[in-house]
């Protein structure tokens, strides 16, 4: 019944089937805004969240996927400013992933804050020294960026296209996108920035304060570099998922491999600079402040381990991996690496908002430990369910892949030659 | 973002300022009776904890801590720490952080306020104070029947949602500033104004004043061999001063953690 609404020349699956695959995933999230509706009607007592642990599950949620969203606007950067023809295949769907992540941040972020109604209050009286004025006003313009980016994408629906001024309307917002490609790059380097920021700046917390260039700390510097590295990574891993879930071809091997390789070449950086900003925090930072770094390490589970694991083992390895051409070139590597680059992301990111929350300050207070509710892990599944869903619509009915097409004539071909050559 | 310019603001605030209110505590008469915890409740119109309330759930604006120094038996030695918001006046943590200017330092009195009616709720702030002296309003407050009958008309409550923090009874500030303007005086008298805390201690352990009054009992104490502040290293120069001629007390403020590594408060 909707065929007319799919892509012509692609083959999608059956809308039964279709209604199989999203029917778990309505589930979680009427079960997630079921959760998120206590946590807004009856306030944020329903969470495990306490004077202690102001931060938890949410806002580990937001930063980690607002990096794992950031290959939107670092592959539109690529593509449109740094001319990277072969990212023309996964640029729509790096930016339905971008939409995804940075809407489900947003409204996991309007649950997190106590007075949501006062959201406006950071526009109306705000606070120019405080990273989060910075964040909350380039990730909201950020936002309308993607929008606008998005909407090409479903203008050019089979159906919508037969509307002569969506066509128009499409065509011209078209003629926007360097400029769009150009604006979002600027507020992405600014808000991923900020996002390091908000812990890097925290003086009364020694684990989460450095040193920095100028009014920004390291961690500003390293967040952007970090999602640059692990955008890609996810759009690559993401690609990947569909095409498994899919059974289609909808890349060519090139563009995945282009991926791996950017990703890994900033993630090499990353891990440096990382590894030199912890080696000055060790030795300089904290201990400057009267904090042996030593000490942090001291409260189980938070051993050294989860430094080594964040920096060599989900990142220095991955790094590598996708360095080295032999192995990228191996489906199973390439994905494995890209997997490795996004859970080291997601391990620093756990690390600023959890650890830095768990370390006492005062000598005589107690070290922490936090376990989410299900109220907070309803919420978190409501956003996981709500990307997947906006990703499979998205899927189904615009064109996510322009290669796939090409690709799926290629395959009839191959599968037509032996054919021909036993008929002549 | 603007940088906070964190050395040279506050310094010329504190120049201009009238008073530079602070406190000075003394760790060695404590008994850690709690009373000040009671006054400072009452007086701020804190309501009772909810009974879903756990400890780190509660709002308690100072909090008494109790300390040892992690020997046992005989050779065991407690103290007695109340902890409140420490009036940080150099690059105060929860003032640059806030998203909304919710919270401010008041130039005429060194006192950090915080102002729930524009608090967003995000507990950036929280996150931001090395002495966890913030607290979140985690539901609306709520008091036995009749009980409301006691509450203070000079203070506020606040609504679920937002963030507060010991003000050093601000409301006695303004009451006292009345009295002053009533008698003709531009200034509040020394005395004229104390928080609740104070006037309720039975054993005189925590004394308030002008740090600017050379005279006044913090600024005395803050010149002691045997007064301290807690995480002073941090540079944010908290206007609380604790006194203990106990070494190993002083050692508190000091230790990053406790040296034998266990966890030995009581809070």
């Amino acid at each position: 019944m909707d065929r007319e609404f799919i892509t012509r020349g692609v083959k999608r699956c059956s809308g039964g089937k279709f209604l199989l695959w999203i029917l778990p995933w309505v589930a979680m999230l009427i079960f997630g805004l079921y959760s998120a509706g206590l946590c807004l009607v009856k306030g944020l007592n329903q969470t495990n969240m306490d004077n202690r642990f102001a931060f938890g599950l949410w806002i580990f949620l937001d930063l980690t996927v607002i990096a794992l969203g950031a290959g939107a606007f670092f592959t539109g950067f690529l593509l449109y400013i740094l001319k990277m023809k072969e990212l023309r295949a996964v640029i729509n769907s790096a930016v339905v992933i971008g939409v995804v992540c940075y809407s489900g941040a947003m409204c996991a972020l309007a649950v997190d804050v106590g007075q949501p109604l006062r959201f406006w209050f950071t526009f109306w009286y705000p606070n120019v020294h405080s990273m989060l004025t910075e964040v909350t006003f380039c990730i909201t313009c950020y936002l309308t960026v993607l929008m606008i980016e998005y909407l090409p994408i479903v203008l050019k629906n089979r159906k919508l296209r037969d509307v002569p001024e969506f066509l128009v309307f499409q065509h011209e917002l078209h003629k926007l996108i360097y400029v769009l490609a150009g604006v979002g790059t600027f507020l992405s380097f600014f808000h991923q920035g900020s996002l390091g920021g908000l812990y890097g700046v925290l003086r009364g917390r020694p684990f989460a304060f450095r040193e920095g260039l100028a009014i920004w700390p390291s961690t500003f510097f390293l967040f952007i570099l970090s999602a640059a590295a692990v955008g890609p990574s996810f759009v690559l891993l993401t690609t990947w998922l569909v095409e498994k879930i899919s059974k289609k071809r909808l890349v060519r091997p090139e563009a995945m491999q282009m991926l791996g390789r950017i990703s890994g070449l900033l993630l090499a950086v990353y891990v440096l600079l990382k590894t030199i900003d912890t080696l000055v925090w060790i030795n300089r930072t904290s201990p400057g402040n009267g904090f042996p770094a030593a000490q942090y390490y001291a409260w189980h589970p938070f051993g050294t381990w989860i430094l080594f694991t964040e920096i060599a083992l989900l990142g220095m390895v991955p790094a590598l991996i996708l360095l080295t051409p032999k192995l990228r070139a191996r489906t199973g590597w390439l994905v494995s690496a890209a997997a490795m680059a996004c859970c080291g992301v997601a391990l620093n990111r756990f690390v600023q908002t959890v650890q830095t929350l768990a370390v006492p300050t005062l000598s005589f207070d107690k070290f922490m430990t936090y376990t989410p509710s299900w109220q907070e892990v309803g919420t978190f599944l409501a956003v996981l369910a709500y990307g997947v869903l906006v990703y499979s619509f998205s899927f189904r009915y615009f064109q996510l892949f322009p290669d796939e097409r090409e690709l799926k004539l290629e395959v009839a071909q191959v599968e037509e030659e032996p054919a021909l050559v036993g008929r002549y | 973002m603007i940088a906070p310019n964190s050395k040279s603001q506050p310094s010329r605030e504190r120049q201009r300022a009238v008073s530079r209110y602070g406190m000075s505590i003394d760790l060695d008469r404590c008994t850690g009776c709690g009373a000040c915890m009671v006054a400072c409740a009452v007086e701020n119109n804190v309501p009772p904890a909810h009974e879903g309330a756990t400890a780190r759930k509660g709002i308690t604006w100072i909090r008494v801590f109790k300390v040892d120094n992690g020997e046992e038996g005989a050779a065991r030695r407690s103290v007695f720490v109340p902890v409140l918001c420490q009036q940080c006046g150099e690059d105060t943590p929860c003032v640059h952080v806030c998203p909304q200017q919710a919270v401010e330092v008041d130039p005429a009195t060194g006192i950090v306020g915080q102002m729930p009616e524009r608090c967003l709720g995000c507990r950036y702030c929280m996150a931001a104070c090395p002495y966890h002296a913030r607290f979140f309003n985690w539901w609306d407050p709520q008091w036995p029947a009749g009980m409301e009958k006691t509450l203070n008309p000079d203070v506020a409550p606040r609504m679920r949602g937002v963030v507060e923090k010991c003000n050093f009874c601000h409301g006695r500030w303004h009451a006292a500033k009345e009295r002053a303007a009533a008698a003709g005086k531009s200034e509040i008298e020394a005395g004229a104004y104390v928080p609740a805390c104070v006037e309720s201690c039975p054993t005189g352990a925590i004394r308030f004043g002008d740090l600017k009054d050379a005279a006044s009992e913090p600024a005395v104490a803050a010149k002691d061999a045997h007064s301290f502040r807690l995480l002073e290293k941090l540079g944010t120069e908290p206007k609380i001063y604790y006194h203990s001629k106990r070494d190993w007390v002083r050692q508190v403020a000091a230790a990053p953690k406790p040296p034998n590594g266990k966890e030995n408060a009581r809070g």
